[in-house]
């Protein structure tokens, strides 16, 4: 326990989500890792004793999330609902709360995966889990995330309308402030055609880890397969890209075994790309303005009045033919639900990703695909971000100009 | 036939208070007495005890000391507040009263449509007392209510029986091994779904009740249907991110038989009466090659869209029949040694046809096999020898119906009967997950991999990942998942949907229904409560730590290591130390025995 309470700790710093993480691990004796503020420990070990759970993590953001959430936590007092795949699949909602008690903590905690804590004094994410630390870890990165994409949605929307309030303009400079620099080029990979098993998943290993410290994806979570012969490898379903050793499946493309069962969930999206739109290597992100701009259809005249955005299924049924770059020809955007169900990414993903070698998921993430090796998907991925990100700021631009 | 509504009401402290979800009726019958009756408890117990396995288990008691074949002794089908609603996956029902196989609580979900008609013909639930002197049946309507004789289907096979009674709706019946009392006996529902582990089809046999047939016209009552309906757009749309449930190599495309080639990737699959991990020919008897043979249907249970179940046409316009589950495909084929799926289909259309559990089955024969070979030398078993002590495990307790642990023991070789409190294990070798190991053994019916079903994590990586091959955090683990399984158990719904969901999206749903504000917490409490009363009826009956342990062989030989993997005896220390993790974290004493002051603070009786 005191292994995985530190590899968490450890890993929010490293992602840039926490500077001092609290990460609590509890079997029969309660753990929290090196380092982790005794005046925050005490506050958070009561919370063990109202509630039937294995791990908790709590932590202050870093910037640019601490800004983020503190302002939404004043806009939205009693919690919001991102409407990115991973709330709208995972976390559902995000609560907030204004006193940092352990029955507040725990009483929020005790229906939904996270609460966020905003007092004068305190501004925190609280997340539990019913099996390891880890559950927490993913649900305090991905609070993060999906906080990220509304606040930077919200802004778009808002400067387009001329409502952007003072204090949306004070936080949304202070956010931008924040950001990291864009990085332009990705890592020399290793090159393909892979010769052997040994080769490709030295390869998915290698790129997965350079996704995650590109910081295009969150949580870790996001897959990546090739192809290599008769075989699909793929990143097993809830590995972290930064750990992939020893969790990749070998799926036979006759399914003549059921062995990769623990395959990511887009297993049958990947196979389907491969079958329809060939090539060899497939990388699945999470980069947050592409996710921004899968979502923004404004530019489309009044679309979002439109009655499938009435009933709130764009991310499902979106019946218009969008791209990232608001053009024909640029990289489509598709709806689609995680998996394989009717209204699954598994059922317009590979026809996007036909020609393009590329398209983007409502709400979710980018997929890229390359010939014969990473190097091609992964410098479209980070080209693809960069270009949203650019498109992002050029559009609030135009329209502070306009205003 | 007799309206129930008419008859006597035993009520407990009915209130009066309307309810959603629940119908606020039980059937009582008197099998001795012939009388039926209608039992009503207040809305304080169905919120403290929520439904199928927890109400049961509040039922049953009072008369936890009785003998398991005690005329008083009851025999009970529970339905939860989901039963009926479109709550995914919530068709089931739970069927529990004292194991005869091993003593303990002995409770077996089931699938099927029974518990669905039971909610629509106006009863949460049916307890069985007394015992006929004739062979009778069951048979409900909405409220009209009859014991009927069923001696002409005396003897008969299921599939006999589910034919003569194919227009009386939902059907729970016995075959010739439950009639005749074998410990193996399991109760078979609408043809292709059972309540299979615990021996409970002899308890239906010792009150000489055949079947239990039901049929319901009404609606199940919902407190807010819009918040109904989202919470489970939210449930079904994780069920359909789900790879072990909606992937194409998941449990919708090949049933539970897609857990087959990974247990054996992961040389964990029962092998040679768990001798060995490793079963060289899986590859040729898995899933995909059943499917290649066989071309099986989707099939599943009432109000489930996941449709796990697996079925193979009818030979010649003949009823449909099951192909068999995950654990028979293992324990008849790699525990045996076995590669004729033919043969392994012939087998589960016997037992099911018999009444008998197909894992105490496959597992008590693999235990005769190697006892024989101690006995007599090694030599092949062939198919008609398989058959004919398949068959002769339904003629009674003797012999191989009395399970593994009766047949060791009477040959003076106890560890060869790989059991837990005389339950056989299923398909998942406890050395290549040690949470599965720990559960295993604190499971209180026994050999049972449903109760904490640490594969989920330890394997399937759902919620997350755990490494498989440490005790560390798996005391809480397998405690909160022993919690929250009852809790699925109660509601009622399927455990296999809680790969993608959880309780956050089921409490939902149970708010809905029941117009109960409650939150995942509050359900997981209630699943504590349950899960202890279970140690509590079973401390009662003097279980205690002696009984919450593996056979030797685990402690002593290793499995087969290979493809990167080393297979060790699992550390007896450390399993212990585990064990005293999770006797603490539970409330019990050092002998695991429950603690008094952990029985108030839960309000379980004590």
């Amino acid at each position: 326990m005191e292994f995985l309470v530190d590899k968490y700790a450890d890993k929010l710093r490293r992602a840039g989500l926490c500077e001092n993480p609290v990460v609590g691990g509890l079997d029969d004796v309660l753990v929290w890792n090196r380092g982790a503020d005794p005046a925050w420990t005490a506050r958070l070990t009561p919370v063990f004793g109202r509630m039937n759970i294995s791990g908790l993590v709590f932590g202050c953001p870093a910037e640019p999330f601490a800004t983020i959430l503190e302002f939404l936590a004043a806009e939205y007092p009693d919690g919001f609902a991102p409407k990115d795949t991973e709330t709208r699949t995972f976390l559902h909602e995000l609560p907030v709360i204004h006193e940092f008690t352990p029955k507040a903590v725990a009483d929020v905690l005790g229906r939904r995966k996270s609460v966020i804590i905003a007092t004068p004094s305190v501004m925190g994410i609280a997340a539990h889990g019913s099996v390891t630390p880890e559950q927490g870890f993913v649900t305090f990165s991905s609070v993060c995330f999906s906080s990220f994409v509304l606040f930077f949605s919200e802004y778009l929307r808002h400067v387009r309308a001329g409502t952007v309030s003072p204090a949306r303009r004070t936080a949304f400079e202070a956010a931008v402030a924040h950001l990291e620099p864009m990085v332009e080029q990705g890592p020399e990979l290793a090159c393909g055609p892979f010769a052997d098993r040994e080769a490709a998943l030295q390869a998915m290993v290698e790129a997965g880890r350079a996704t995650v410290e590109y910081r295009l994806v969150d949580s870790y979570f996001g897959n990546i397969s090739c192809l290599l012969n008769q075989e699909l490898l793929i990143s097993q379903t809830g590995s972290s890209l930064d750990e992939l050793p020893g969790l990749i499946d070998f799926c036979p493309l006759d399914g003549s075994s059921t062995a990769c069962l623990t395959a990511s969930s887009e297993l049958t999206a990947h196979s389907q790309v491969y079958a329809k739109a060939g090539g060899r290597a497939i990388l699945h992100g999470h980069p947050r303005f592409t996710v921004i701009l899968s979502m923004d259809c404004a530019e489309r005249g009044q679309n979002v009045t439109c009655e499938i955005g009435k009933l709130d299924l764009c991310h499902v049924k979106c019946p218009a033919k969008r791209y990232l770059s608001g053009e024909d020809g640029g990289v489509p955007i598709v709806p689609g639900e995680v998996g394989t169900g009717p209204n699954g990414l598994a059922n317009t993903l590979p026809a996007a990703m036909t020609g393009r070698g590329a398209a983007a998921v409502w709400g979710h993430g980018l997929f890229t695909l390359g010939n014969t090796d990473f190097n091609q998907p992964f410098q479209a991925l980070l080209d693809i971000e960069n270009g949203c990100r650019r498109r992002y700021f050029a559009t609030v631009d135009a329209a502070e100009g306009r205003r | 036939m007799m309206n129930a509504s008419e008859e006597s009401r035993t009520g407990l402290c009915g209130t009066g208070q309307s309810l959603t979800g629940w119908t606020g009726r039980i059937l009582s019958v008197d099998l001795s007495t012939r009388k039926i009756g209608t039992m009503e408890l207040s809305h304080e117990t169905y919120a403290t005890w929520i439904g199928g396995k927890g109400l049961a288990g509040f039922l049953l008691r009072p008369q936890i000391t009785l003998a398991w074949d005690n005329p008083f002794m009851p025999i009970i089908f529970m339905t939860g507040p989901l039963v009926g609603t479109i709550a995914p996956t919530s068709g089931r029902g739970v069927l529990m009263t004292r194991s005869p196989l091993t003593g303990t609580v002995g409770d077996s979900s089931f699938g099927g449509a029974l518990a669905t008609q039971l909610k629509r013909s106006g009863w949460d639930g049916v307890v069985i007392t007394g015992q006929s002197e004739e062979l009778v049946g069951i048979e409900i309507k909405d409220a009209e209510v009859q014991i009927v004789s069923a001696e002409p289907l005396r003897g008969l096979g299921t599939e006999a029986v589910f034919r003569a009674l194919a227009n009386k709706g939902s059907v729970a019946c016995i075959g010739p091994a439950g009639e005749n009392g074998s410990l193996l006996a399991c109760v078979m529902v609408d043809r292709h779904h059972a309540a299979g582990r615990g021996g409970l089809g002899a308890s239906l046999g010792a009150k000489q009740l055949k079947y239990l047939s039901v049929s319901g016209t009404g609606r199940v009552a919902v407190a807010d249907r819009i918040l109904l309906k989202k919470a489970r757009e939210d449930i079904v749309r994780l069920t359909m991110a789900s790879p072990a449930l909606m992937g194409q190599q998941g449990f919708a495309c090949f049933g539970t038989g897609a857990v087959f080639d990974l247990m054996d990737a992961r040389r964990m699959m029962p092998t040679d009466n768990f001798r060995s991990t490793h079963f060289s020919d899986a590859g040729k008897v898995n899933a995909f090659a059943y499917r290649e043979r066989y071309q099986p249907e989707k099939y599943g249970c009432k109000g489930c869209h996941i449709q796990c179940k697996k079925v193979r046409p009818g030979v010649g316009g003949g009823e449909r029949r099951a192909m068999p589950e995950f654990e028979t495909m293992s324990h008849f084929t790699a525990l045996i040694g076995n590669t004729d799926m033919d043969l392994v289909l012939e087998i589960n259309a016997l037992l099911n046809d018999l009444g008998i559990d197909t894992i105490g089955a496959g597992a008590t024969l693999a235990c005769y096999r190697e006892i024989d070979r101690q006995e007599k030398g090694h030599r092949v078993m062939d198919a008609s020898e398989i058959l004919e002590l398949l068959q002769g495990m339904a003629q009674g307790p003797e012999h191989l119906g009395g399970g593994s642990r009766r047949y060791a023991t009477a040959h003076e070789l106890p560890w060869a009967s790989m059991s837990v409190k005389g339950q056989e294990l299923s398909a998942y070798d406890p050395r290549g997950a040690y949470g599965m190991a720990l559960a295993y053994a604190t499971s209180t019916r026994g050999g049972c991999h449903l109760r904490a079903y640490p594969i989920s994590h330890e394997i399937l990586r759902k919620p997350v990942a755990t490494d498989r091959f440490t005790f560390s955090g798996k005391a809480r683990i397998v405690k909160i998942a022993e919690d929250t399984n009852a809790v699925v158990d109660s509601l009622t719904a399927c455990k296999f949907i809680f790969f993608a969901a959880g309780l956050e999206e089921y409490a939902r749903a149970y708010s809905a229904v029941t117009g109960l504000e409650t939150t995942a917490q509050d359900l997981l409490r209630a699943g504590e409560r349950i899960y202890f009363h279970d140690r509590v009826m079973n401390g009662i009956n003097g279980f205690s730590i002696r009984d919450d342990d593996l056979p030797m062989r685990f402690f002593s030989e290793a499995g087969s290591s290979g493809g990167g993997v080393e297979i060790k005896p699992i550390n007896r220390k450390e399993f212990y130390q585990a064990r005293e993790r999770y006797y603490r974290i539970r409330g019990l004493d050092e002998r695991g025995k429950p603690l008094r002051e952990k029985a108030d603070e839960l309000g379980v009786a004590w």
